[in-house]
């Protein structure tokens, strides 16, 4: 729907949440991705597992981002662990 | 000629190699990454984000190829459950000589672990499940390719 904001959630971030993701109003364009996941945190149950945003990483339109980047137009927040690719320690 | 394929089914190494010799260079590196049994672990799981993660072997492979003089490269990278013993991901290079094919290679795992959104769950026998934390390290080593 136009106007919403797209989350994703991956590995223990979904787990904790219970969802993949969801659609939420769109925040102000100069809203910033820390911003947006203070405000799920918030709403406490298995969003406290977004409560350390030290421990998250997160991409907007499948890019990665820092958590001071504003909102602005994008559509897709995607909000995730440290990734983990390639081989066990290889 | 650069392939990517993310997928479920497991890796053709030896198809991988071939395809990567045939592009008439003096030199073909490889690295194929495999599920390590330690601690009891009896299942990984690859977790990814669909798009983002082709998206982000693109701009990789990319960046590799920009930066080293290559013929080819081809990176697999499975997603799903693998038992220990399974590969897990295969990089391949193919250069006119040794040392573009080997440091490419090294390059594009080492930023594959710490560029693309892949995560990885460990399963046990007893029961136990954890996802893998994130190694300072590897963060140290991709960015240790940006001061070179």
């Amino acid at each position: 729907m136009a106007g919403d904001l797209a989350l994703l959630y991956f590995a223990w971030v979904r787990e904790g949440i219970g969802v993949d993701g969801e659609r939420i109003a769109r925040p102000a364009a100069a809203a910033t991705v820390a911003d947006v996941i203070a405000a799920l945190a918030g709403r406490g149950g298995g969003y406290a597992v977004l409560a350390d945003v030290t421990r998250l990483r997160a991409a907007l339109d499948q890019d990665f981002v820092t958590m001071d980047t504003q909102i602005g137009d994008a559509v897709e927040l995607a909000i995730f662990p440290p990734v983990t690719g390639g081989a066990v320690g290889g | 000629m650069m392939s990517l394929s993310v997928q479920r089914d497991d890796i053709d190494v030896g198809a991988e190699l071939a395809a990567l010799e045939a592009l008439g260079g003096g030199g073909v590196a490889s690295f194929t990454g495999i599920v390590r049994g330690d601690g009891g672990l009896s299942e990984l799981l690859l977790d990814h984000y669909p798009g983002m993660t082709e998206r982000a072997l693109e701009t990789i492979a990319a960046q590799a190829m920009a930066r080293w003089p290559l013929l080819g490269l081809r990176v697999v990278h499975r997603v799903g459950a693998l038992a220990p013993g399974e590969r897990i991901v295969f990089v391949g290079t193919a250069s006119r000589h040794r040392t573009a094919a080997l440091e490419s290679c090294a390059f594009l795992i080492d930023w594959l672990k710490t560029r693309a959104p892949f995560w990885k769950k460990e399963r046990f026998a007893d029961g136990r499940e954890s996802w893998v934390e994130a190694l300072p390290a590897d963060e140290a080593k991709a960015e240790g390719w940006e001061q070179v």
